[in-house]
């Protein structure tokens, strides 16, 4: 289990500038969970590139969801859940960040506290006791009916990674056969929102060659 | 030409993709044709304004152009078929984005219906170049490929320069579509995603100038960021130096950005660098680091990385920043911007004279220098290496000369001992180290300056490797000089082999080697030899007064090393200077197994 990753607000009041990290958050070798929400462009390839540079550059993808939300303006959100030194951790938050079609990088986990839920879909099959069992299993964790035959249940689950590994793993001797999960999702708490219009002050340009 | 948005006579794409170019002020592609991009040959044909140089082989193609790049601050530009066409660009396109070197590569590809089906010549030309290349586009439809030119010319100059694949089904050239312009105006429009910061941070700056106002012993390491930012960055960076009176070293790429001839000039870091330098590196207390990398030919052992210094990083790419060492001072923007602030600060903020208060560091720093780790014997009746290469700067530094080079022993001697004082003249492969760079580099330099001397020094192995192109260099009239020290071997391989593997030269010995002087001639080139020490210097006046491409095979020591070396594994005052014994220099445990 990875340590719990230490309030980056102490932190946070030494980044005066872009870029600017304090050497000793880089040289803690400790290994931290991130959560990173990156816009993109929804189009062809974006999430090859996303992926092709975790395992290019080695790092590592604890998991991945994609989707579009913005329809009109083609943008999809990738959250990664990814674990790694703060040196590797920023690394990665760079290497993204250079993406051609990347609007945004968010580190979660750092910019204060965030929201993470997964939904996972789990089928158990069985009879008599195991099956009772893990209808009192899904009851005392909250998970919902979503499907019953004579011998199947198929559970709905929503809750955090951790929630749903302890859920999957009791569940493991009362017949469980399949699971089906997406990956977390994460928003950050409070009235913040990732705007995809980046509010970057650059110079670009798409002009005419010197 | 309208000043924004669509000219309404619709063309096809071919015709769209050359007045794209055009706009973008291509003036020349260097190419190899074949099935998927006959429409865009057939109007290259119709027009005049863009110049096509037929390589011979696709990787050439795209060296060609990065020769091209480097000599002018340019983009270059190259056009390959699909499948083999773009597979053999790879490592072109590998070489340009580890180098930072802005391309643009239009590949063809199989029509739109038959994309996936494994066709003839087809590969997944955006899916094996995603890795090596800064973005990369698939053309879907006519109707965008202007503008994806202008932005893919956009993005390869931008930020950190690098390469960029436009993939072009055979049908998306075929079909009449409208032609965009540029987008432009007083008001430069901003990219929808990609808007690299040039302008640093305020702060940082500041933060950086007391650092530096503060050092009892600062050393400038600078790179070919510095180079890439533009003549104005090296102009900034002599004002710098000689406004803070510190010492200078520089990465492989940035060479030539500040003058080898300058007082403060140390010479080279690195595995190969100075000593000097390198020592310099070891012990100094603020870094300034402009442009360069932290990468590993440089540091040498991280852990033992310049252990007492402040480190301040300026670079225009945030992801080059801490991913290494770490840095106490991350300056993200544009290389001449930054240093620009950093000159103004200082004036606002200096009341002392940094040339006194460092007269300490100089002094160690003349010690380090004393100790000439630079010096060679030549003596007898065989040319040393060294000297075959100093006498090519002493008989061509009076002329407009760019130097190429291939990857290996030559490369680390024509850096030692070629002295660069421009920016721009010194075109070689360092990040990603082909060998096969240095000919068809030549050739793109050379059509970019027609009345300069350009000389590839070679070795005999990397030569083999694209000697192809010399006949590209015959068709277009480039004089292009390839200088090869000859020394019979892989050198570099040979010399790890020597200090690594027990002398146990496996496969570095290059048995048949072809007689170079009946290679130029069958190519129609001159071809000059040269093996008696006395007779350097004729020689190399011999082939400078060739008009046409000449080889000249040096014949040199074969036993001969590269030295000073930061053995792998070592740190900067671990180097050796090749006067030690046998035993001493020998390279056991973790140095190894490292590359």
């Amino acid at each position: 289990m990875p340590p719990k990753n230490p309030a980056a607000s102490s932190d946070q009041a030494a980044n005066l500038y872009e870029g600017s990290v304090p050497v000793a958050r880089l040289k803690d070798s400790k290994i931290y969970r991130h959560v990173l929400s990156v816009l993109v462009d929804n189009e062809a390839g974006v999430l090859a590139r996303v992926t092709g540079l975790f395992s290019g550059r080695g790092y590592n993808i604890e998991s991945l969801t994609v989707s579009e939300v913005d329809k009109e303006k083609q943008v999809s959100r990738i959250n990664v859940v990814t674990s790694g030194t703060h040196q590797v951790i920023e690394q990665i938050k760079a290497q993204l960040g250079r993406l051609v079609p990347v609007h945004v990088v968010r580190d979660l986990t750092d910019d204060g506290p965030s929201i993470e839920r997964e939904l996972a879909l789990m089928k158990v099959v069985g009879i008599g006791k195991k099956r009772s069992d893990a209808l009192r299993w899904a009851d005392k964790h909250g998970a919902s009916i979503v499907e019953s035959t004579a011998k199947s249940f198929v559970f709905q689950m929503i809750g955090t990674t951790a929630e749903i590994n302890d859920f999957v793993v009791g569940l493991k001797p009362m017949g469980l056969a399949e699971v089906s999960r997406t990956g977390a999702a994460a928003i950050a708490c409070g009235d913040k929102a990732i705007d995809h219009a980046s509010d970057d002050d650059g110079e670009a340009d798409i002009k005419l060659s010197e | 030409m309208p000043d924004t948005g669509i000219s309404s006579e619709p063309m096809l794409g071919a015709a769209i993709l050359l007045k794209a170019l055009q706009e973008q002020g291509v003036e020349v592609i260097f190419g190899y044709p074949g099935g998927a991009v006959l429409p865009i040959y057939d109007e290259l044909f119709k027009q005049n304004s863009i110049r096509h140089i037929l390589v011979r082989h696709e990787q050439g193609a795209v060296h060609a152009a990065e020769g091209y790049a480097r000599s002018t601050g340019k983009v270059g530009v190259v056009l390959v078929t699909s499948g083999p066409g773009a597979t053999n660009a790879v490592t072109g396109l590998t070489d340009a984005l580890m180098d930072s070197i802005p391309i643009v590569c239009l590949t063809g590809q199989v029509p739109t219906h038959l994309i996936g089906n494994d066709a003839f010549q087809e590969a997944d030309t955006t899916g094996i170049t995603r890795p090596c290349t800064k973005h990369n586009y698939l053309v879907k439809d006519v109707n965008k490929l202007a503008l994806i030119v202008h932005e893919a010319f956009y993005v390869a100059r931008s930020g950190r320069p690098g390469p960029v694949v436009i993939d072009l089904p055979k049908d998306v050239v075929m079909t009449p579509g409208q032609y965009e312009t540029a987008p432009r105006g007083i008001r430069r429009k901003k990219h929808k995603t990609y808007n690299p910061r040039t302008v640093p941070s305020d702060k940082a700056v500041e933060h950086a100038v007391d650092l530096m106002l503060a050092a009892k012993r600062p050393l400038f390491y600078t790179g070919g960021g510095v180079i890439n930012a533009g003549p104005r960055a090296a102009e900034l960076l002599r004002e710098l130096i000689a406004l803070t009176g510190f010492p200078i070293t520089s990465t492989l790429m940035g060479l030539g950005a500040f003058p080898a001839s300058g007082q403060q000039w140390l010479g080279m870091v690195g595995m190969h660098g100075l000593y000097e330098s390198n020592l310099a590196m070891y012990h100094c207390d603020v870094m300034i680091n402009i442009g360069a990398r932290f990468d590993d030919r440089v540091t040498g052992n991280l852990k033992f990385f310049s252990p007492s210094s402040k480190k301040i990083h300026v670079d225009i790419d945030p992801s080059s920043i801490n991913k290494n060492v770490v840095v106490d001072v991350p300056i993200i923007g544009d290389a001449a911007v930054a240093m620009e602030e950093m000159i103004r600060i200082i004036k606002a903020k200096r009341q002392r004279t940094a040339k006194v208060d460092i007269a300490g560091w100089w002094k160690k720093i003349d010690e380090w220098r004393s100790v000439k780790c630079l010096t060679y014997t030549q003596a007898g009746k065989i040319i040393k290496p060294q000297y075959a290469i100093e006498r090519l700067y002493e008989l061509t530094k009076d002329r407009e000369t760019y130097i190429t080079t291939e990857v290996g022993q030559h490369q680390m001697w024509a850096a030692q001992f070629y002295r660069f004082n421009q920016p721009n003249r010194w075109l070689t492969s360092g990040g990603l180290g082909t060998m096969g760079y240095g000919l068809p580099a030549a050739i793109g330099a050379q059509l970019a300056h027609r009345d300069a001397l350009v000389v590839d020094i070679a070795g005999e192995a990397s030569i083999l490797m694209n000697i192809q192109e010399l006949s590209t260099a015959v068709q277009f009239r480039l004089p292009v000089k390839i200088f090869i020290i000859n020394n019979q071997y892989m050198g570099m391989v040979r010399q790890w082999q020597e200090l690594l593997h027990g002398g146990r030269y496996s496969e570095s010995y290059t048995d048949a080697l072809p007689d170079f002087v009946k290679l130029a001639e069958a190519y129609h080139c001159a071809g000059l030899r040269v093996s008696d020490p006395a007779k350097v210097d004729d020689t190399i006046r011999e082939m400078m007064s060739i008009d046409k491409p000449v080889i000249v095979d040096v014949l040199v020591d074969q036993k001969e090393n590269c030295f000073p070396m930061i053995p792998s594994g070592k740190a900067h005052n671990e180097m050796i200077l090749g006067r030690e014994s046998t035993a001493e220099r020998e390279i056991t445990g973790e140095g190894a197994a490292l590359v």
